[in-house]
């Protein structure tokens, strides 16, 4: 049963990836892109908890850890440049 | 597995891929980016939290001791989550992009004041 709610679970995170592939694609301003970029970051975290729950391997957290502080730490820098032109005064 | 474990273990993973995938369905159909703001930033966190909760209890019941690393990931998501959606606000306000709904003027904030 975990299985198949596992494969519903990528089908659907899949989507959402896609989802916001299209809006980065599409974005009428750099903020709507920017946004894109952020949901893509933890996007990609739900993606790798369902893999590390898929392979039983404790191992992804780290990664996904990572790529949210990445991920956050890329939203912030973005958006400053957008609101001061600078991101480092 | 015990049979209930596993029965929470599916729901927890349907309603955070559900909920990971209404988020990212928000972003791509609302129609301005002030209420695209609200579909990653609400529904996203809650997904992702529903999904490391299921994560913990898979790790926790599979092997060595209780596994409590996700609860890492889940405080960060929701410490950083209402920062970066504070700072895309106001670069859109800076920005002045258009809006559904008119954004509170200077009359609105002076009339206040006099008030």
């Amino acid at each position: 049963m975990l299985s198949f709610a596992l494969t519903i679970g990528f089908a659907l995170v899949g989507a959402a990836f896609a989802l916001s592939f299209l809006r980065l694609l599409k974005g009428p301003d750099a903020t709507d892109r920017i946004l894109a970029l952020d949901t893509l970051s933890i996007n990609a975290i739900a993606l790798l908890v369902l893999l590390g729950i898929h392979l039983a391997s404790p191992l992804y957290f780290e990664v996904a850890l990572l790529i949210a502080l990445m991920g956050f730490v890329g939203t912030v820098a973005l958006a400053k440049f957008l609101l001061r032109g600078d991101i480092i005064e | 597995m015990n049979i209930f474990v596993e029965i929470l273990l599916s729901f927890l993973v349907l309603a955070g891929a559900a909920f990971t995938f209404i988020g990212s369905l928000g972003l791509y159909r609302l129609r301005d980016f002030y209420t695209r703001l609200h579909g990653p930033t609400k529904a996203t966190t809650l997904g992702v939290g529903c999904l490391l909760v299921a994560s913990a209890t898979f790790f926790s019941q599979s092997g060595a001791g209780l596994s409590l690393h996700e609860i890492l990931v889940t405080l960060f998501l929701f410490i950083t989550a209402p920062i970066s959606a504070h700072l895309l606000a106001k670069a859109a306000l800076h920005r002045k992009l258009p809006a559904l709904v008119p954004p509170p003027g200077e009359d609105c904030v002076t009339g206040i004041i006099r008030r």
